[in-house]
């Protein structure tokens, strides 16, 4: 086959994404330099009002209590997620498939649900209550359910298998023979795993938590749904915009500046990706 | 590594964060068959729930919505996805372009298409139902499609196309009768994963679906359940939307070792 005909078999798919991603998005980025309309419409004037009005300090206090709950988030996933992957690349290998199988197999069931699932048992006749009160406990509980907590679990529990599979990737193609050598230099266990193993796995981390700060941050659902609509992260303040307030442009305008956050870190992560893949080729 | 990990510690963390992982859902699981649909008693085993599910016409609407999206947006999704796969492996040159605008559908946040795809519709003056959530969802879903489907091709022997072409096969000819058969299990992984994406998928279908109720597809439907309260037709309708995702899961996994993104 030639080097023309790859056009035909792409082109559908191409032209799909062209008009029903591309240009949309495209729309999106003008429609933030837009003005609003008096009765929720676009009026097609250009302004910065929008872009503007982002960094307004109204808003501050929302960005930062979103941007906590997603980097509390993803602190906390990528802590656990790497602690199960680096325990699933120590288990015989025959096992590791397995074991990641059924590490990543709830990230593919409803996300709804699993949000669920937590309501379930934070709430005020939950499991949680239950089990506490039928342990002989009678005094106040404090009020798990719409909380920042129950927020910040509900995020962690749905990114989690993510940062295990991110995590897992570099870990398992490390060379156990450099860890020896770590060893046999003197190095002791806490050592080779801080100076030699965490710095090579880096990139895994660094894809699990942009990944997961990222999903938070644009979340609507689960503070809706576990912090009882008093978060506000920047995915409600979007959603308001269209639905509710409906100021479009203004909605736009948050879209971009959550682009721009991401983006802004998928550079970081590429940076840390290949600070470590130097370091990587500077041992060898 | 494994030499100097301590195998006790292992264990604990795996059996801690499979714990945490599992115990949420089991829970959910378990309450569906519970007679008295209350978290806080069990008192007997019970498919109650499931019946009154039946019963409930708007779940069944929903869930016959869901299906018409699901199967239509996944036919679409794995034709173009398929097609697209084949045409980049083949192709000698890799743009950069064109590596992230197959990538972009499965990282741009939900909440930024949605809109984006909101916007788009409404200002063509399109009126909005399943045909625009059909539509929304091939974009991410081809994606997916696409990605399973070049892995696999990442250990195709190109030398039977040219033997195939050498032998006087056309390039349709050739790719229907010698790569397609080759490349079947992964196709029909990636249908089976596009399938499940899009049974689950909520918040694009949300703001593309329009504001009728005979759009509304099940994860609407549960989304409006959750926030109205806990009751134990949701526990019911959870574990059986969980359950189809699992078993449609694990077969793209069966049929494609490996394949699936990320992995």
């Amino acid at each position: 086959m030639n080097d023309r005909k790859p056009i035909y078999l792409m082109s559908p798919a191409l032209a799909w994404l062209t008009a029903f991603m591309v240009i949309p998005c495209l729309l999106i980025l003008a429609l933030a330099f837009f003005r609003r309309g008096i009765y929720g419409g676009v009026e097609y004037t250009f302004t910065m009002e929008n872009l503007a009005l982002v960094f307004d300090p109204l808003y501050a206090s929302i960005f930062l209590k979103s941007a906590w709950i997603a980097g509390l988030s993803g602190v906390i996933a990528v802590v656990v997620g790497y602690a199960a992957a680096f325990a699933i690349a120590a288990a015989p290998a025959r096992r590791q498939p397995m074991l990641l199988f059924f590490a990543v197999l709830p990230f593919w069931s409803n996300y709804l649900v699993r949000t669920y699932a937590w309501i379930v048992l934070l709430n005020r006749e939950g499991l949680i209550v239950s089990v506490v009160q039928a342990l002989g406990y009678d005094g106040e509980l404090p009020k798990l359910l719409y909380t920042e907590s129950a927020v910040v679990v509900g995020l962690v529990y749905n990114y989690l298998p993510f940062v295990i599979l991110a995590c897992y990737a570099p870990l398992s193609r490390l060379n156990p023979e450099i860890a020896e050598a770590s060893r046999d230099l003197g190095g002791s266990g806490w050592t080779t795993f801080r100076r030699v193993i965490l710095p090579m796995t880096v990139p895994g981390i660094a894809t699990g938590f942009v990944f997961v700060f990222v999903l938070s941050i644009g979340n609507f659902v689960t503070p809706a749904l576990l912090g009882g609509g008093q978060f506000q992260m920047i995915g409600n303040l979007i959603y308001a915009q269209f639905l509710t307030a409906n100021d479009w442009p203004f909605g736009a305008a948050l879209s971009m500046f959550l682009i721009a956050i991401m983006m802004g870190l998928l550079t970081l992560q590429t940076f840390a990706t290949e600070r470590a893949s130097g370091a990587r080729r500077e041992e060898s | 590594m494994r030499s100097q990990a301590n195998p006790r510690l292992m264990l604990m963390i795996l059996s801690a964060v499979f714990a945490f992982l599992y115990i949420p859902i089991s829970v959910l699981f378990a309450l569906s068959f519970n007679e008295g649909g209350l978290p806080t008693a069990w008192t007997g085993f019970s498919v109650k729930w499931y019946g009154e599910l039946v019963r409930n016409d708007e779940i069944i609407g929903a869930a016959f919505n869901t299906l018409m999206v699901a199967i239509v947006s996944t036919f679409l999704a794995t034709i173009l996805g398929t097609l697209l796969a084949v045409g980049v492996e083949i192709r000698r040159r890799k743009g950069r372009f064109l590596e992230t605008i197959i990538f972009a559908p499965m990282i741009i946040p939900d909440i930024v298409l949605a809109i984006a795809l909101l916007s788009f519709f409404s200002m063509l003056n399109v009126t909005m139902g399943l045909h625009t959530v059909i539509v929304s969802h091939v974009v991410f879903n081809l994606a997916f499609v696409c990605s399973v489907v070049r892995a696999r091709l990442k250990t195709f022997d190109w030398s039977i196309v040219e033997a195939s072409t050498d032998l006087g096969a056309s390039t349709p000819i050739t790719l229907w009768r010698v790569v397609l058969p080759v490349m079947l299990p992964a196709v029909i992984a990636g249908a089976l994963l596009a399938f499940t994406l899009s049974v689950d998928e909520f918040i694009i279908a949300f703001f593309t679906a329009g504001a009728g109720r005979d759009s509304i597809t099940l994860p609407m439907q549960i989304f409006a359940m959750i926030r109205f309260g806990i009751t134990p037709e949701i526990n019911a309708l959870a574990t059986i939307v969980m359950t189809v995702s699992v078993v449609a899961l694990a077969l793209s996994q069966r049929l494609n070792r490996g394949g699936l993104p990320g992995q």
